[in-house]
This record gives structure tokens, sequence and C-alpha cells, in this order.
């Protein structure tokens, strides 16, 4: 049932019906972060000091291709959810609003996509 | 979008600083300074695939003290963030929001906070030797 004023409607106010997604995204990966991040940490800590080869054993070992590459994909969703709601909250012209929020979002997958693409090649070699 | 100057009501400045507000807007401003780190990530990770002097620049930066310094903010904001990440976990299913109790966890969180990243700076340095 619509719950607005006509008026409230057409003057836009109020939700865009997008707002539970974003919570839950935020939450579930969240949750993903906590376990990955504290090995993310512990293992960080061998690699101080570490030359390339070290690394790339580091990187290629059983299942750290996996957890690196799961890792980043959920950081940088993490962190892209997170910007947005900052950037919602104190931004309030509309056009930097959007343009903000685009940079962010192609930051984040850019990033976050070759980072993933660098894990792989560091597998993989080449 | 906003039609007419509507009524506000009184924003933070007029409020005394308390434990409650000071560890929400924290976790806010750790999450952006996280979301930085996340871009150091990224290139720590791609830097090894340009090759040996790339990735010995890169952790030649890290390693300088003002990429320690970072580092340990990092460390300080990653743990706090996750701890108190987890104190919102709680509040979202419905625990914990009795005000002794949000005292409480809110201690815990800045407690864990610098166990964690004792612990963590102890550990790194007694790997890399303190060099």
């Amino acid at each position: 049932m619509e719950m607005r004023s006509p008026l409230g409607r057409i003057r836009g106010l109020g939700s865009t019906n997008d707002g539970i997604g974003h919570w839950w995204l935020q939450r579930v990966t969240g949750i993903a972060l906590v376990p990955l991040m504290i090995w993310f940490v512990f293992s960080a800590i061998g690699l101080a000091g570490a030359d390339i080869n070290a690394f790339k054993t580091w990187v290629g070992t059983s299942g750290n291709p996996v957890l690196l590459s799961l890792l980043i994909f959920t950081m940088f969703h993490h962190g892209q959810l997170g910007l947005q709601v900052v950037v919602e909250d104190y931004i309030h012209s509309e056009l930097t609003k959007l343009g903000l929020l685009i940079a962010i979002k192609f930051s984040a997958i850019i990033f976050g996509g070759y980072s993933i693409y660098a894990v792989m090649r560091l597998t993989f070699g080449g | 979008m906003a039609s007419r100057n509507r009524p506000l009501s009184p924003h933070i400045q007029v409020y005394k600083p308390q434990l409650t507000s000071v560890l929400s807007i924290t976790h806010r401003m750790t999450g952006v300074a996280l979301a930085f780190g996340a871009f150091l990530l990224a290139n720590w990770v791609i830097s090894a695939t340009y090759g040996p002097e790339a990735f010995a620049m890169a952790q030649g930066l890290l390693a300088s003290w003002f990429g320690r310094l970072v580092l340990f903010g990092m460390t300080l904001s990653l743990f706090f963030h996750l701890g108190n990440g987890i104190r919102h976990l709680a509040w979202d299913i419905g625990k914990g929001f009795e005000l002794p109790q949000v005292r409480r966890s809110g201690i815990l969180v800045l407690a864990f906070t610098v166990i964690m990243t004792l612990i963590t700076w102890v550990m790194a340095y007694s790997v890399a030797g303190g060099s």
C-alpha cells in the first residue's frame, strides 16, 4: 500500500526502495571480513620484509589465492557500500554526490578486479 | 531536491561527547581510513606483478617510518572497526541495548583494539627483527 501522499511522491521524498539490500549486504560482507581479515593480518606479519620470491610462494600456497581473492572482493565491496553511505550523508550537492558515488564504485571495481587478476598471475606465473 | 527550509534538530556540536557518540563517529572514520587501506593492499599485491624492483620498492615504502606509521594506524583502525562491527551486529539482532551494556561493550571494544594491535606489532617486530 502506498503510504506517501501524492504531493510527497511527486516531490521525490521518501524511500528509493533499495535500502534493505544495501543494509543487508553491508552486514553480510562485514561478517565475511571478520575471519578473512584476521587470517590476512596474521599472514601479512610473516611477510614483513619479504622479497618477491617469498611473497609469490605465499600467494601461491594451497588455499591462499582463493582466500586472498575473496578478501579483496569482499573488502572492496564492503568499502564501497560504506563510503556510499558517508557520501550520501554529508554531500548535499546532487551533482557532486552522483560524481563521487560513481567514482567510488568505479575505483572499487577497477582496483578490486586488477588485484584479483594480479593474484591469479602471481599464482599461475607469467 | 529539498524544497522548503524545514526546522532542523539540534546538531552534534550542542551535545557533550560521550563514549557512545565518540565510538560511533570513530567507527565511521576508521571505516573511511580502511577504505584507503584497501587501495594500499591492492597496490602491494599488484606491485609484485611488475617484478622484483617494483615489489621491493613497495615493501621498502611500507617499512619506512612513514609506512610503519600508516600501517600502525591501519592496524588500530582495523581492529577497532572489526570489534565495533561485531558490536553493531549484536545490536542488529536486538542484543545489548541497555545503557550499562552499551558502555561495557564499548570499553570491551577499546580493550580488544589495543590488545590485538599490540599482539600484531610485537609479532611483526619479532619476525622482521626490528630492522
